[in-house]
């Protein structure tokens, strides 16, 4: 987990709320609870292009709480929320 | 982050910047006149919101991102600005579910609605035949339905929904309710019947009995994870163990609530009656400052009592049951669910006989004395 580059579905919107926030995914209909500001932050800092440990560094998450934010946003990609960037063609 | 289902609650207990799921009963009119309507329609209302204020009003629900609504009624296709109503909500991605007879759904709406992106439709039908849904519904209700349904799929619409209110005379049909829906490529929906509306005086007869209470239970614990309920059996939950899928609680005023067809905000769609109403779209601050405001909102926001449940043990696992049932049997908002899996709602019902509310705001159209056929005199 710790080394892919996942990003938001372009059809998730996220609402911030007092316990972090709500995502919905128009296309799926499916709503999740982020239940930690902390997890709002996270996933709002990955944009495909940096890896999961990179967001979470950016983030200042300590290390400690790394295999949480791993659940969590493992989680999430079940969800349909988050999924992989898809490999750039080169050449 | 680790916070278990339970933390969630209690934070969703303390309301929202903004409604999870909101609905929206579009108009009191209706071409049908159910037995159990919750807003007991039938007759427009003539201080029905205009197209622009409905159109605000949705501007508003966009920028507190609701995500989607539920719109209802009455039928919300007899309105003239249905379409131009639900395109200017979707295309400022509010998503739609809407509830409809069916009647106003032919073969080119069925076009139209299936070209239409974050769309759900809910079809209502409370019986897999003829005599047990036109019983509820009235009259050719279930072939409308039926006929919508098949205008549905063949315009390739997708998975719309079959709607059920489970009462005492279909819970035996719940297999068939599913084989029905599995049959158009449509998703089965369950849902509670409250005694709101015209429902208030249907109740007694068509709630289901306590042994049906088991079935339905056993029945979502075995296919509860391809159904939806809108989470309204969570009373049930006192029944096992395993919690039925979906929230355990009671949204009113903090994850839901209802705008009437005349802008007046209710805490749920199931307490149309003055106690519960939190104030207006049309007045100053509009929508917004009634959910965050209002001093009905504030309160059930605030930690309730489990009062005459306290010492019963399953009280977490029921939460005291549905507010608007209490209510509407005349029974303390402390007290057991009318439908008490443990019995207790018995008593409380007895006791609650003498002063029971009676739902506001009836449209339902005046009863007409027999017709007296008409002589056609000379033209």
């Amino acid at each position: 987990m710790l080394d892919r580059r996942l990003a938001l579905d372009s059809q998730v919107a996220l609402r911030p709320e007092p316990f972090g926030a709500l995502a919905y995914h128009y296309g799926n209909r499916k709503l999740v609870f982020l239940r930690h500001p902390d997890v709002v932050s996270v996933v709002r800092a990955l944009d495909g292009d940096t890896t999961v440990a990179a967001a979470l560094t950016t983030c200042g998450i300590d290390q400690a709480r790394w295999p949480a934010f791993e659940a969590a946003l493992s989680s999430l990609e079940r969800s349909e929320m988050l999924h992989e960037r898809r490999p750039v063609a080169t050449g | 982050m680790s916070a278990g289902p339970s933390r969630l609650v209690e934070q969703l207990k303390g309301g929202l910047d903004a409604p999870i799921c909101l609905t929206w009963e579009l108009t009191y009119a209706c071409n049908l006149e159910c037995v159990h309507c919750l807003s007991s329609s039938g007759r427009r209302d003539p201080r029905e919101l205009s197209t622009g204020e409905a159109k605000a009003v949705l501007d508003e629900l966009r920028d507190l991102q609701v995500f989607y609504i539920n719109i209802g009624g009455g039928e919300p296709m007899i309105r003239r600005d249905f379409f131009e109503l639900v395109e200017h909500a979707v295309g400022n991605d509010i998503g739609v579910k809407f509830s409809t007879n069916g009647a106003f759904i032919d073969a080119d709406r069925a076009r139209r609605l299936a070209d239409m992106d974050y769309l759900d439709i809910q079809i209502s039908l409370d019986g897999t035949d003829a005599p047990t849904n036109d019983a509820v519904r009235g009259a050719g209700s279930y072939a409308t339905a039926i006929a919508a349904m098949e205008h549905l799929r063949d315009a390739g619409f997708g998975e719309f929904k079959i709607s059920v209110v489970v009462t005492r005379h279909n819970v035996a049909q719940l297999d068939e309710f599913k084989a029905l829906a599995d049959a158009y490529g449509a998703q089965l929906r369950i849902t509670r019947l409250r005694p709101a509306g015209r429902g208030a005086d249907s109740w007694h007869e068509l709630h289901p009995t306590n042994a049906q209470q088991r079935e339905i239970y056993d029945w979502l614990r075995l296919h509860g994870d391809r159904v939806l309920t809108g989470d309204s059996f969570f009373h049930l939950n006192a029944l096992g163990e395993e919690p039925l899928p979906g929230l355990n609680m009671c949204g009113a005023g903090r994850v839901v609530c209802l705008i009437d067809p005349i802008g007046d905000v209710y805490a749920c769609p199931f307490v149309i009656h003055d106690e519960f109403k939190a104030g207006s779209v049309r007045a100053p601050g509009g929508f917004t400052a009634v959910w965050r405001q209002s001093e009905l909102f504030a309160a059930l926001r605030e930690p309730q009592s489990a009062g005459a449940c306290a010492s019963c043990g399953s009280y977490d696992a029921c939460q005291g049951g549905c507010m608007a049932a209490k209510f509407f049997t005349g029974i303390p908002l402390d007290g057991p669910d009318p439908e008490c899996v443990n019995g207790h709602g018995e008593a409380a019902l007895l006791a609650a006989t003498v002063a029971v509310p009676r739902p506001m705001m009836d449209h339902s159209k005046p009863v007409r004395p027999e017709r007296v056929p008409v002589t056609l005199g000379r033209r």
